[in-house]
Parts: C-alpha cells; structure tokens; sequence
C-alpha cells in the first residue's frame, strides 16, 4: 500500500489526502494547526476577476491562462472540471449549488456583489443575477453584522438589467438573552437544537413581509444545518439566503466538519500539532518527512509527499531578515518578486508580489528548480504554496486549492 | 515567571492574528457561557496581566484541555499561556484546601490504601458524598476510583532492578503513575504482560507522582519539586538506554513537554527522562514498525468505540492505539469525532465545574451509548472514569483488550 504523508491539513491538503485515502492509498496528514476553513465563507471560488469581472470560469480559462502563463492554474486547467464535481459530491450536505459554468452574484456582509462558482444552497437565493425583493435581517447580539450598510451598499451596487430592492430589520431573538456579543457559531449550536429554532422562526416571521426573500447571516446550524434551513424555510412559507460573516464562518465550520467526516470514513489519520521540520532522502527519492513531536523527533515513512503548507500569509513561505524567500519544510526553489522590485504595495487589496511568492511546479504538481527540472520525483505541491495567484484579487483560492489537491493525488495514484 | 522557557511560551503569542480558530474549537466554550474562549482568556487578556488591573477571571473556566495549541495555525502557545496565567490567578487568589488536596493524588492515594474496603464503601455511599459537597466542594457525581489496596508499587517490589547498561534494549522501565499505584493496578500488571508478551523484561522502580494535578491547579513550586524528584528516580535508568513506557498518557505527556513548556523547567533529568519516554502503544507500534511485535492474536469479535483523549493527541503522535486495535482479528475499533469528555484531570471533579464537564462530554457519551457496545477504549485514566460513569459501561485502556487478544488473561 503506497503511504502517503500530506503536510498541511488547509483545504488543499485535505482534498489531496481524501482523494488519496479513496483510491486506496495509506495516508496520514500532519499539520502544526487546523487549516483556515474555519475562517472562510464555505463557497469555492474558481475564477472571478482576469481581471475584469468573469462570469464563466469555464469559458475565461483558457483566455486566463494563456495570459497568465506562470498562474497554477497554467497546469490545473484540465484537471478543475474533474476536481470540482469529485469534490461537490465528497460534502453532499454542503449542498453546493453551480456547475463552473456560470459564476454565481452573491452578496457579501457588507452588502457588495461578489462572484463565485459555487455556493452552499442556502446561500443560493440571494443571487443578485435574478433581482429580487430582500429584507436583510441583523442579529443584535451578533456584533459586526450591519443589516442597514448591507441595504444601502447593495442599493447602490446599480447592477445592470435587474432589479434590485433591500430593506433591513433587526430581530432579538438570541440563545444569549441581554448578551452583547454572542458569537456566530454560538447562535449555529442554538440552533441545531428543535426549541430555539421556534423562538427564532417566530423573531423572523414579525419582520418580514411577503414577496421577501430574507437575508440573514449565516448561523443557521453548525452539525444540522441542511435540516434548519429546511425548517426555517417551511415556517416563513419564504426563501432564506445565508450571508458569510467575518471570521469565525459558520458555514467555513460546516465544510471542515463534512470534510472531516469524509477523511475518517476513508480511513486518513491526522495529526494536529507537531509541526514538520525536514526530510530524509534515499536513492533521489524523498523516503521521511521529520515531524517534531512532543518530546523527539520522528521520521514518518513516505512513498509519496504532498506539500501544503501555504504560501506567505500561511506561514509555508517564509522571508528572512537578508530579505531571501525560503521554503521551510523542503528548502525548495521559491519564486519570489524579483531583485529590487517592491514586495508590497501600500494598498491592501492591490497587487502584492511577495504573497504571490512561492514554489514552481510542473504538470504533476511537482516543485521544480529555475531549471524547470524536477526537485524530487515523488514530492508534490498542493494549494497556496504555489507560486503565481493572488486569490484576493482574482477569487481563486479555493479553486487552485481543490484542482492542485486533486491533480497532486491523481499523479502519486497513477505513477505508483 | 521568569523562566526563559517560559518567555518563549508567552512570546509566542505575538503570532496570534486574532483569526478565532480556537475559540471555534475550543469545547468549553461550546458548553457554557461562562469561558468566552481560549483567544479572548489568552493573547487578548494577556496585555492586561502584570500591568495592574486585572483581566477578568473567566481564565478559571479553561480546563487546560490544550485543544487550542493543537489547533492553532500560528503555532501559539495558548494553552500553555493560559495555563501560566491560570496559576497566576489562583496564586493571587489563594488556593483552595479542596485544589490543595485533590491535587495531590498521593495523599488520598495512601490514605485510602490500607482501608481500601472501607475507603471505597465511604466514597460510594450518598451521604458522605453529599458531606464531601459540601465541605470540600467536590460534585457528589463526580466519578472517583475505587482504591484497590495493594499499590502496584507494593506488587511490584521484585521488579526494582538496577539499570543494567550492558543490554538496556532488552529491558524497558515502567512508569506507572498515581492511577495505576493506587486504583488501576490492574491495567499496569497487563501492560507488563503484553510487553513480556513481546520478549522484553520490565523494571519498575521506585517512582513518586509527576506533579500534574498540581500544575492544573496552580500549585506550580509543589509540581516542579515532584517533578524533580520523579526524574531524579527515572532517569539513571534513561542514562544507561533504557527506554520509558507509560500507560498514562497525562503523566506521560507532563514528562515529555509539559513540565519544560508550562512549569519552564529544564534540567538534564528531565530532558533525557523525555528523550527516552513513550506512550505505551506508541511503544508497541514502534516495535511493530521495526517488525518485533508478536501478532499471534486470538480474535477479538467486538466493535468498540474509540477515544483518543485530549492529552494523548497532545503527544503528536497520531492514534496508535488504533493501529494496534487494527492488527487484532474480528475486533473493530471506530473512533469518536467528539473531541473531549469535559473532566480533564480534576476539572470535572469540582462541583462549580462539573456541570461544564458533562456537558462537554455529552456529544462523546450519546456516541459511546449509541454505538451499543459494552465496553469503549481510552488511554487516559480520569477520562475512562468519566466515560464509564457517565455512560454505565466500563471503558478500558487500549492495552486491555490486546491483553486479551494474546490470550493472557
């Protein structure tokens, strides 16, 4: 049985490792921390902006690419279409709604439309392609949720050819009464229980009036949350859009769990905390990765590597202080901004060259040096840590990160 | 405080970015309002200590379960932060008659261990366990062992060898902690025999408590000099290449990490006792690694759940536990997707607290009870009494059911 060690448990190393574990492979995930789905809004983006806004990633890759020729998605755009259906179908009860044809228009917390490919379909409703009447509903014990700045920024978001009216209200209805600052995912456990749900649909039904679809942050259900949003939906007689909050991300926890459970059914094992800190090398092959426990040092077995570390913000890529780019589980070959070029701008959400840092691949994910020749033959490369995007900008993130995942254990399945 | 240790511990929290991630983990702020949450307790309040007015006290309600170090993206410290400023508080507080004793297992431990009949017959009977609320404060619920009499120390005077340096590959030293000595004796005793099982003779030496409940309770002065004492008994033998192996994956984990990251000590007693420490079946799937473990098991044919306790996962060491129950015929052994089972050492034993721990634990106990089984599997100790408590089955320790497995019992 081929063993597998996929360094980093983010959403790239979770599809790598899953993809994997399913076809039969040995596969343990080993990460110093839990991956930042908790933190993200639960959609998976592909492609919406090259740099103008795209509405369908299908049609604008191959344009994109082209362009792009040094962007992860220049080895990836063949294997994405496979990907996503796989991995749509490995969270049924995400319930994802797009097919990568069409981009969907979503309203993000402060009420700005934002494209992406594919969202969970209690998110689905408030499509702004359609128009529609909306009423957007805050939570007063949930701070950082502006029902009435939502309103009015997507009042004036003046999208073309349809029609869109908000208003906004407020409900009360927390399971922290007289509580100032309830968390989102505190409001989801409430919720997941019969009792509170009756109290809340009872909240919302004052405040809406017919015709409404209703936006509402999303905290309906954490373990239960298809079978909430069915209810609320019944009791209102009217359909619920769920808008992501800011960190933590309810339906980011939603993800992880139904990923997690997919991971334990198909027998991966993960281990959270020890941080891996180098390798052992037999024969040109990677043979250990070292993995710093809490008391030594272990080599973990490996006929095959996966690394998803991240780039620059996750802390895979890192600068020193001689300003050099380093790699810091492989030493591998990083790309980086160039020699004298700004790293940084002043903007937050401009082009930043040093996040776009990271490692060249070839088709099979594999690091390659400035020579394009291949570091080692059976390390591969998955997510964030690959040079080339700016997922920020361009909305990609989670797309690169399930399509190089997907490719990365497609090729240690085919070569072994 | 002033351990360099400890410093980079609380340096460490300069890489919190505020992200949440183990407030969204953490399972005390799951179950009650009254912990807002290992970020809001730790890196936020932490700018506040040592600076005059005081952060607020909710830091009491952290079971130092250390979830949120393992989960933690940036790699801060935070359970080891909170834990520091836990003992702080409670310095500042005063410690408790009621933390000052159940911190000290050796005490009730001896206490009860001539009288064990009589002992045991006091803790389960209503009445005194309302009295024991009451003065002590420790919940009339709370699950306590039975003692057992004889200490495994006691049964185990003919296995006080030496260090022998000529073939210490041969011999590997048990460490048994407080559990084993006073109420387990039992599951220890099956751990010698599943390793002499494999062909390895086993020391037991002279040996005191690691100290842990004491650092759970803030007592950190009291820990460190137990934890001295300990490694000053343990590591001749880790000196002359003997490895460790423990059943108890807390006091196991105090010896590896705790002990140096939490108390801030490190001398060479410790360091090389570490070195040479290993949890029981990480020991055992080491040798199956190198191909030295005997797999001449009967079958088994049972489904167990499975619980791989917060401190075990705190040893980074996967769940051995579960390729070892993997190589056992007929017996299949799942494991629990709930995290924690709340009582965390003594935490669950107080009666301000104990509610919290139930509550925590619920998700794993519908679990143990759904499953049907007639036993579950843990590594830790408190941790199977409170599961078998709270789900009115027994829950053993994974080298009890290899025991079984190799037909030594």
């Amino acid at each position: 049985m081929t063993r597998v060690v996929v360094i980093g448990a983010g959403l790239a190393g979770l599809v790598a490792a899953l993809h994997l574990a399913e076809d039969g492979a040995r596969v343990t995930v080993v990460a110093k921390g839990a991956g930042s789905l908790h933190l993200s809004p639960g959609t998976i983006d592909v492609l919406g902006y090259a740099p103008e806004r795209v509405e369908s990633p299908r049609e604008a890759m191959a344009g994109f690419v082209a362009s792009r020729p040094e962007h992860p998605y220049a080895h990836l755009a063949d294997a994405i279409n496979d990907a996503l259906a796989w991995f749509v179908a490995c969270v049924p009860r995400m319930r994802f709604v797009g097919d990568g044809e069409e981009n969907l228009l979503l309203p993000t917390a402060v009420g700005v439309p934002r494209h992406t490919a594919f969202a969970p379909a209690s998110m689905a409703a408030a499509d702004l392609r359609a128009g529609g009447r909306f009423v957007a509903v805050g939570l007063s014990g949930l701070k950082d949720f502006f029902p009435r700045l939502l309103a009015e920024n997507l009042m004036r978001a003046g999208l073309p050819g349809v029609s869109v009216s908000v208003r906004h209200a407020e409900i009360a209805a927390s399971p922290r009464p007289g509580v100032a600052d309830v968390a989102g995912q505190v409001y989801a456990r409430a919720l997941d229980e019969p009792a509170f749900r009756v109290a809340f649909a009872a909240a919302l039904k004052a405040v809406i009036e017919p015709g409404e679809t209703i936006v509402i942050p999303a905290v309906l259900g954490l373990a239960k949350a298809d079978e909430v949003w069915d209810e609320m939906q019944e009791r209102l007689g009217a359909p619920i859009a769920e808008i992501p909050t800011v960190p933590p991300s309810v339906p980011g926890m939603r993800l992880q769990r139904e990923l997690n459970a997919a991971l334990s059914r198909a027998g991966v094992r993960t281990i959270l905390g020890p941080e891996a800190v180098g390798y052992q090398s037999d024969a040109g092959r990677v043979s250990h990765v070292s993995v710093r426990e809490a008391a030594r040092t272990r080599h973990l077995p490996a006929d095959a590597v996966v690394l998803a570390t991240g780039g620059f913000a996750a802390g895979g890529i890192e600068l020193d202080s001689y300003g050099a780019l380093h790699e810091k589980v492989f030493d591998l070959p990083v790309v980086g901004p160039p020699e004298g070029t700004p790293r940084l701008s002043a903007r937050h959400l401009d082009h930043q060259p040093l996040m776009a840092s990271g490692v060249a691949v070839d088709g099979a994910c594999r690091p390659v040096g400035p020579d394009g020749n291949v570091v080692w033959p059976n390390l591969h490369a998955a997510g964030a840590g690959i040079a080339g995007a700016e997922p920020w900008r361009e909305k990609s993130g989670e797309g690169i990160a399930i399509a190089a995942g997907y490719r990365a254990a497609r090729a240690i399945l085919e070569e072994t | 405080m002033t351990h360099p240790l400890q410093d980079l511990m609380r340096d460490s929290l300069d890489h919190c970015v505020k992200c949440t991630i183990c407030e969204t983990y953490c399972p005390v702020a799951a179950a009650t309002p009254l912990f807002p949450g290992p970020k809001y307790v730790g890196p936020q309040a932490e700018r506040f200590r040592g600076i005059g007015p005081e952060a607020d006290r909710s830091l009491d309600y952290c079971s130092s379960c250390g979830i949120c170090t393992q989960v933690c993206p940036q790699g801060v410290h935070i359970a080891e932060i909170n834990n520091q400023a836990r003992a702080a508080l409670a310095q500042d507080r005063g410690v408790s008659v009621r933390d000052k004793l159940i911190a000290r297992p050796t005490v009730a431990g001896w206490m009860g261990a001539p009288v064990a009949p009589i002992a045991n017959w006091t803790t389960s009977f209503g009445p005194f366990r309302v009295l024991l609320e009451k003065v002590l404060r420790i919940h009339r619920h709370a699950p306590l062992p039975k003692w057992a009499g004889r200490t495994f120390q006691n049964r185990t005077r003919s296995r006080r060898r030496a260090p022998n340096v000529r073939a210490p590959e041969r011999q590997v030293v048990f460490f048994h902690g407080c559990a084993a000595n006073f109420y387990e004796p039992d599951t220890a005793a099956h751990a010698i025999a599943v390793l002499e099982h494999n062909g390895l003779e086993v020391i037991v030496p002279k040996q005191g408590c690691c100290g842990l409940p004491l650092q759970s309770n803030g007592l950190y002065d009291d820990a460190r000099a137990y934890v001295r004492k300990l490694v000053a008994q343990l590591a001749p033998y880790a000196r002359a290449g003997h490895d460790i192996v423990a059943t108890s994956t807390s006091c196991g984990l105090m010896l590896k990490r705790e002990a140096r990251e939490i108390l801030g000590m490190d001398d060479d007693d410790l360091r090389v006792v570490s070195e040479h420490l290993y949890d029981i079946c990480e020991y055992l799937v080491m040798l199956d690694d190198r191909g030295d473990l005997r797999t001449d098991m009967q079958p088994v044919e049972m489904t167990v759940p499975y619980h791989a306790p917060c401190q075990q996962r705190g040893h980074g060491i996967g769940t051995p536990a579960l390729e070892l129950m993997a190589l056992i015929p007929g017996l299949e052994a799942r494991q629990l997707d709930s995290v924690c089972c709340g009582v965390a050492g003594t935490y669950g034993m107080k009666v301000e607290k104990y509610d919290i721990a139930m509550e925590v634990g619920r998700g794993l106990f519908e679990q143990v009870r759904a499953s049907g089984a007639e036993l579950s599997v843990c590594d830790s100790e408190t941790c199977r009494w409170q599961i078998a408590a709270a789900t009115d089955r027994p829950s053993v320790h994974p080298v009890e059911i290899l025991y079984r497995a190799y037909g030594l019992g």
